[in-house]
């Protein structure tokens, strides 16, 4: 990751830019196909300010995309608008793509940073019915 | 395209139209500004000349100095030319984002019109507000009347904006004694004002979308230094081009600026280092002594920060005494001029006795008789060859003598 250059190699003002060069095809090139610098946060992990982790249920995802909008960190993978998981290299568990998904039951919960997904997608709950008072 | 304002060869301004005049023929691109006096009118008369359509530019009413500072980081982070006004209670506002500004190299020209920190409160002019920010990371210039204001605020622009340099500028003048004393003024024509300057060059501004960029990033201990260290060199080596900038000012309209200013000192033998408009009458002062055979001379730092160290102690080098004029209070130290002027003259192989005056605080006159009195104890201690009475004196204070510490 990044160098420890000397104080004369610093950027000056601590610009921290996101591309190697010039580069405005951000928005068409795929994000492990763009020229992240060093100085983007695309290759640091900030997953250890968390305390609780979303875990991602397949099997109830309707592919909705709502955690995806939602999420700000761009923590949430989805390609082809195919929800693929959680990055928890940079996911600060703030719980908003839980908040927001529509599925009964949720297709995100929280669980503890210490609990294993597999245990977690083991006591998933069931469907809520609804209840008619 | 913004209309033209003829101007008279010599025109009659205060400090603060000197201000606004100079900001108009800058062209700048944003002003966010909240008034407060004594600077009120320097944003008042650039905004009607905005209004008036002499502007090509937006100026932003915010909330507070904080705010106004804030926006114009924004704005000069954008891509954009970039000043504001202010003063006093507004500046200790500002001080945060101050910081900011000089850490994220934003050149942005601050208008500032010196004025003393309450409590009690205060709206004249002392330099409490100047010593407040003096480390914030900017270039200093002082003006010590509105000819000066008007010429400075000129260069602000372009020493801040040389791509050698991109440090902010702050431009000082004293509250009411110069911002609202009108004298004669020989502006440059709007065209030529703007040529000295030039158009506004962008470095790594925002708008550019094909280099993405962060401003205001955290570093901690394993960056932190390094950047403040680098930002730091910048300040220092923007001595060079302040040099250039003034040279060429010279040039084109004959008026002479220096990072320390001289007068008098030729054949000096007493000194009185002083700042602001206290300049103007410490040499008439020391013609007057002149005249009762006491060799009196003034030296003036122009640019405060950043500090000229060498010049300094070139200036005085020669004399025997040396009166450092501090027009701010003290807060438990010796004054910062007599501070960083000693410190100077301690890196040569002399020893020359420097006493510290504290005076003028909250807008106190200080009068041809003070400044006679100092020149009087400066010749006492020449010949005496060290500081005869005390280090620290208050000058123009009723009650008893407030005095601190003697020479061992």
């Amino acid at each position: 990751m990044s160098k420890y250059v000397g104080w004369d190699e610093v950027n000056d003002g601590t610009l921290l830019f996101s591309f190697e060069g010039e580069f405005d095809k951000a928005v068409e090139t795929k994000q492990e196909d763009r020229p992240y610098s060093q100085w983007n946060s695309y290759e640091a992990y900030t997953g250890d300010w968390r305390v609780l982790k979303p875990v991602y249920n397949r099997d109830i995802c309707i592919d909705c995309q709502n955690c995806w909008i939602f999420c700000p960190d761009t923590a949430i993978v989805s390609k082809d608008k195919k929800m693929i998981g959680i990055d928890y290299d940079h996911c600060k568990g703030c719980g908003v793509c839980v908040e927001v998904c529509p599925t009964n039951p949720k297709s995100l919960l929280m669980f503890s940073e210490f609990e294993k997904n597999e245990e977690a997608l083991a006591k998933w709950p069931e469907k809520k019915k609804k209840s008619k008072d | 395209m913004a209309e033209k304002l003829e101007l008279q060869e010599v025109e009659v301004w205060d400090g603060n139209m000197a201000f606004s005049q100079a900001m108009r023929q800058a062209q700048i691109d944003v002003v966010a500004a909240y008034p407060i006096t004594p600077s009120t009118p320097t944003v008042q008369n650039y905004s009607k000349f905005l209004a008036d359509g002499y502007v090509d530019g937006e100026f932003v009413m915010v909330e507070s100095e904080h705010a106004a500072m804030s926006g114009c980081v924004g704005a000069a982070a954008a891509g954009g030319r970039v000043a504001t006004a202010s003063s006093s209670q507004g500046i200790a506002l500002m001080v945060e984002v101050l910081y900011q500004a000089s850490g994220m190299r934003l050149p942005i020209v601050l208008a500032m019109v010196n004025r003393a920190l309450a409590s009690p409160l205060n709206v004249n002019g002392d330099h409490s507000d100047m010593y407040l920010i003096r480390d914030a990371g900017w270039i200093n210039l002082c003006s010590f009347n509105p000819q000066e204001a008007y010429d400075l605020m000129l260069c602000a622009f372009k020493i801040g904006e040389d791509m050698r340099v991109r440090l902010p500028v702050v431009v000082h003048q004293d509250g009411f004694i110069c911002s609202h004393t009108a004298q004669n003024v020989r502006p440059l024509s709007d065209d030529e004002a703007y040529e000295f300057i030039g158009e506004y060059k962008t470095k790594d501004d925002m708008l550019d979308f094909s280099r993405a960029v962060t401003y205001g990033a955290q570093t901690e201990e394993d960056w932190h230094f390094e950047h403040k260290a680098k930002q730091h060199k910048a300040l220092m080596d923007s001595r060079a081009v302040i040099d250039e900038v003034f040279a060429e000012f010279r040039k084109k309209t004959g008026r002479k600026y220096n990072r320390v200013e001289k007068y008098l000192m030729d054949d000096a033998e007493v000194a009185i280092v002083a700042l602001g408009t206290t300049v103007e009458s410490a040499v008439i002062a020391a013609e007057t002594m002149r005249k009762e055979g006491i060799k009196a001379g003034v030296v003036a730092p122009r640019v405060i920060r950043p500090f000229p160290f060498d010049d300094i102690r070139d200036a005085l080098g020669d004399v025997k005494a040396i009166a450092c004029l501090d027009r701010s209070a003290p807060g438990g130290a010796m004054g910062m001029l007599f501070n960083e002027v000693s410190a100077a003259i301690y890196s040569t192989r002399k020893y020359i006795p420097t006493i510290n005056y504290i005076y003028g605080l909250g807008g106190r006159d200080m009068t041809q008789e003070h400044l006679k009195g100092i020149f009087k104890e400066l010749k006492e201690c020449a010949d005496a060859g060290k500081v005869v009475g005390k280090i620290q004196r208050f000058s123009g204070l009723r009650g008893p003598a407030l005095e601190f510490f003697e020479q061992k």
